[in-house]
C-alpha cells in the first residue's frame, strides 16, 4: 500500500521521462528512458519496501519505541512524559490511500520518533493516546 | 501537598504580593512609578537612546562623513541624509512609548507594539535563566537590561531594555524568588563564589587559542615571500588583516569573559563577566540540561579546560556582548580541580563520576582517530561520554534530563557489530553519545538508560514537591507564553514560609525549580540529595 506511493511516482516519472525523451530525441531514446526509469523505480520500490518493513513501533507503558532503517538502523525510545506535542500530517498521496504520519516532538531536536504510513484511524487513535499519556505523565524540563 | 486554595487560583487572580513596597499604582500606564507596585510600568526613558544608540551613532557618523565629503564626493547635506537617523530615533521613541510591563503573581507580562500589539506572558515558574545585561553605553548611564529565558522562547521574547540598575536588581531578585516559590519580596540570598578566572589565565588561554590562526597566517606569508621575494607587498595587507582579525577574536573573548566569576546561591548558579559591558547570568540549578567539558589540544599540556552548560531555549540572533547563546560558559578556562568543583555544584544530583569504559578495540576501524579518547559510562543519575580527538569533549547529561534515548547503527558499524547510543537532552545538539559500543551491549544499554532515566526523573519530580498539573501542551511547551491556562503551581505568597528563617535572605530556597510551590520539608530535603 505504501509502495503505491513509489509505484505511482515511478510510473509518473516514467511517463514524464518518456515524453521528454520522445519529444527531444525520438522513440528509441524514449524506450531507453522508460526502461531506465522503471528499473530505478523497481529498485526504489524494493528499497522502500524494506524501509517500510523495517519500520516498527511499539507502545509501552512508559515510552514509545520506534525502530527503522535499512542502511542506517535507528531505534528511538521516547518517554511519554517528555513529549511536547504530537504532529499528524498527511500529504496528497497519503490522503489518497487514507494514510497519515504521526510525529512525536520532544524538547530535544534530535529525538526522532516518526511513524509514517499509518491508517488514518490508527493515526488518530495513536495521536489521542499519545496526547493523553503525555499529559498524564508530563514531566518538566 | 498542594494547598488547594492556591493551586486552583488562576494566575491572574493571584493577589498582588502583600509585601509590595512603594506606592500603589494608580493609572494603568502612569509612566513614573517605583518598582514593586503592581501597575504597569514603562522602561527607563533613556532606553530608546541606548537601544538605538549604536546604530544612531553609526548612521550619524556616516552622514557626517558623507557631508564632509570623505565618502560620496561631498555634495553637501541633503534632507534625506538625516531622514534615516531621525526615523530610527522616532521608531525607538515610539517603541518605548508603547512598551509596558508588569509582574503579577506568577507571570511577567510585557506588552509592546504600536500597530501590532504584542502581549507576552512569561510564567515565572518556567524561567530557565535570568540574565542581567549591561552593555557599555547603558552601563555609563546606570541602566541595565533584564533578559528572561524560557524553554521555547527566542532571545527577544523576555527582554526588558532598559531599567535602572536598582530596578533591574530588584526585578531579578523578585523573579527568582517567585521562581523558587517564595514570597516575591524576598531579598536576594547571599551567594558564595565558587570559581573565578584570573585575567592572566584568560588572556593566556585566548592567545593560545589564537596561535594556530596566527601561525597559519605567518607561515603562509613566509612561504609566499620565500617563493616570490617581491611578494611581501602583495601579501602584507591581507596578512595584516588576518592578524588584526586574530587580535579581534582574542579581544572579544577577553572582553566578554573578563573578571569571570561563578557564584552559587540558593537562586542558582550566577555567572558574572564582562569588561566594558557586563553580564550577570543566573541559572537555577535544576534548569541545567547538560554540561560539557572541553579540552582543546593546545590547552591540554596546561591541564586547562572549559565548561559549558546547556539550558533549554532557542538561540537568538542578537548577541549584544555575546550573551545570545543558550550554551553558556560556566568556566571559560580553568584547571581540572576547579572544573570538578563546579561540576559538583552544577550537578548536585550526581553522586560521583561514573565508571567509564572504552569501546571494543575493533572500533578503531570505524573511528581510527577519535578512538583514543572514546569512552562512556553511566550510573543511576548521570551519563558521561567522551568524544573528540583534537578537542576532547566530555558531555555530562543528568539522567533526569534525558528527553529520549536513541540507537543508531550505520552500515559500517553493523559490519563491525558496533552501535552508537545517543542520550538526548533538551536542545539542538545536546546529547551524550555512547559511541561505537558493542552491538548487544548497546541494545541493552538503550533499555537500561531508558529505565534509569525514568526512575531518575521520577525521583527528581518527587523532589520537586507537588506534581505539576499538566498544562495544555505539556509542561514547558514551546513558547509557553500563556500563563493563564497553565495551572502551574502558584507562587506562594504566604509570609509564614518566611517566618522560620527570620530574614528570608538566609533561608535556603528549595532548589527544585519545577513546580514553584510549597515544598514540604521532607521534599525540600530530598531535593538536596
Amino acid at each position: 500500500m505504501r509502495r503505491a506511493e513509489v509505484a505511482a511516482a515511478g510510473g509518473a516519472g516514467a511517463v514524464v521521462a518518456a515524453t521528454a525523451a520522445g519529444l527531444t530525441l525520438g522513440p528509441v531514446a524514449a524506450a531507453i528512458a522508460v526502461a531506465v526509469v522503471l528499473a530505478a523505480a523497481v529498485a526504489a520500490l524494493w528499497f522502500v519496501r524494506n524501509r517500510f518493513r523495517s519500520w516498527v513501533y511499539q507502545e509501552r507503558d512508559e515510552d514509545l519505541i520506534v525502530e527503522r532503517g535499512v542502511l542506517i538502523h535507528r531505534l528511538s525510545v521516547v518517554p511519554y512524559g517528555r513529549m511536547q506535542f504530537v504532529d499528524v500530517s498527511a500529504g496528497p498521496i497519503d490522503r489518497i490511500f487514507r494514510l497519515a504520519t504521526v510525529k512525536l516532538h520532544t524538547a530535544a531536536a534530535a529525538s526522532d520518533a516518526r511513524i509514517p504510513g499509518l491508517e488514518r484511524d490508527e493515526a488518530a487513535r495513536l495521536r489521542d493516546r499519545l496526547a493523553a499519556l503525555g499529559e498524564a505523565k508530563a514531566a518538566g524540563l | 501537598m498542594t494547598d488547594p486554595g492556591q493551586s486552583g487560583a488562576p494566575p491572574e487572580a493571584g493577589s498582588p504580593p502583600a509585601a509590595a513596597v512603594g506606592p500603589q499604582g494608580q493609572g494603568m500606564t502612569h509612566p513614573r512609578q517605583t518598582m514593586l507596585d503592581q501597575g504597569w510600568r514603562r522602561l527607563h526613558p533613556l532606553s530608546p537612546l541606548v537601544r538605538s544608540g549604536r546604530g544612531l551613532v553609526a548612521v550619524l557618523a556616516l552622514a557626517g562623513l558623507s557631508t564632509s565629503g570623505v565618502i560620496g564626493g561631498g555634495t553637501g547635506t541633503r534632507w534625506y541624509d538625516l531622514a534615516l537617523p531621525v526615523l530610527v530615533a522616532v521608531a525607538a521613541l515610539v517603541n518605548w512609548f508603547v512598551t509596558r510591563w508588569k509582574v503579577d503573581g506568577v507571570t511577567l507580562r510585557i506588552e509592546t507594539g504600536l500597530l501590532r500589539r504584542d502581549s507576552r506572558q512569561l510564567p515565572i515558574a518556567r524561567i530557565q535563566a535570568v540574565d542581567l545585561v549591561r552593555p557599555f553605553f547603558a552601563r555609563m548611564l546606570g541602566l541595565a537590561e533584564i533578559r528572561v529565558r524560557l524553554a521555547g522562547s527566542g532571545d527577544a521574547d523576555g527582554r526588558l531594555a532598559y531599567l535602572t540598575e536598582a530596578a533591574a536588581f530588584a526585578l531579578r531578585a523578585r523573579l527568582l524568588a517567585a521562581h523558587h516559590g517564595l514570597d516575591p519580596a524576598t531579598p536576594e540570598p547571599a551567594e558564595s563564589v565558587v570559581a573565578s578566572v584570573g585575567t592572566g589565565r584568560l588572556v593566556g588561554s585566548a592567545l593560545i587559542s589564537a596561535i594556530p590562526l596566527a601561525v597559519v597566517a605567518v607561515a603562509v606569508g613566509a612561504a609566499i615571500v620565500a617563493v616570490t621575494p617581491g611578494g611581501l607587498l602583495a601579501v602584507g595587507a591581507p596578512l595584516a588583516w588576518w592578524l588584526i582579525i586574530c587580535g579581534g577574536i582574542v579581544w572579544r573573548r577577553v572582553s566578554t569573559q573578563y573578571a569571570f566569576t561563578v557564584a552559587v546561591s540558593p537562586d542558582g548558579v550566577r555567572i558574572r563577566r564582562g569588561l566594558l559591558g557586563t553580564v550577570a547570568e543566573t541559572i537555577p540549578v535544576p534548569r541545567i540540561q547538560a554540561i560539557r567539558m572541553i579540552e582543546p589540544l593546545l590547552w591540554r599540556p596546561l591541564h586547562w579546560c572549559r565548561l559549558e552548560v546547556d539550558v533549554a531555549g532557542r538561540l537568538g540572533h542578537d548577541h549584544p556582548e555575546g550573551t545570545g547563546e543558550v550554551r553558556k560558559a560556566l568556566l571559560p578556562v580553568g584547571t581540572q580541580d576547579e572544573a570538578m568543583r563546579l561540576l559538583r555544584v552544577a550537578l548536585p544530583a550526581a553522586g560521583g563520576w561514573p565508571a567509564l569504559s572504552p569501546p571494543p578495540r575493533r572500533a578503531r576501524l570505524k573511528a581510527p582517530l577519535s578512538y583514543h579518547f572514546l569512552a562512556a559510562g553511566h550510573d543511576g543519575m548521570l551519563a558521561v561520554a567522551i568524544t573528540g580527538r583534537v578537542r576532547r569533549e566530555t558531555t555530562l547529561v543528568p539522567l533526569a534530563k534525558t528527553q529520549s534515548v536513541r540507537l543508531v547503527q550505520g552500515p559500517l558499524q553493523r559490519r563491525l557489530g558496533l552501535a552508537t547510543v545517543h542520550l538526548d537532552a533538551a536542545g539542538k545538539r545536546v546529547r551524550a553519545e555512547f559511541r561505537e559500543r558493542e552491538q548487544e551491549q548497546a541494545r541493552s544499554l538503550v533499555g537500561e538508560l531508558a529505565t534509569l532515566s525514568r526512575s531518575a526523573r521520577r525521583q527528581a519530580s518527587l523532589a520537586a514537591a507537588p506534581p505539576v498539573p499538566p498544562g495544555p501542551g505539556g509542561d514547558d511547551g514551546p513558547a509557553a507564553a500563556n500563563g493563564r491556562d497553565t495551572a502551574v503551581g502558584p507562587v506562594t505568597e504566604e509570609p509564614g514560609r518566611q517566618a522560620p528563617g527570620g530574614s528570608g535572605g538566609s533561608l535556603p530556597r528549595t532548589s527544585t525549580g519545577q513546580a514553584a510551590s510549597v515544598a514540604s520539608p521532607v521534599n525540600a530535603s530530598q531535593s538536596e540529595v
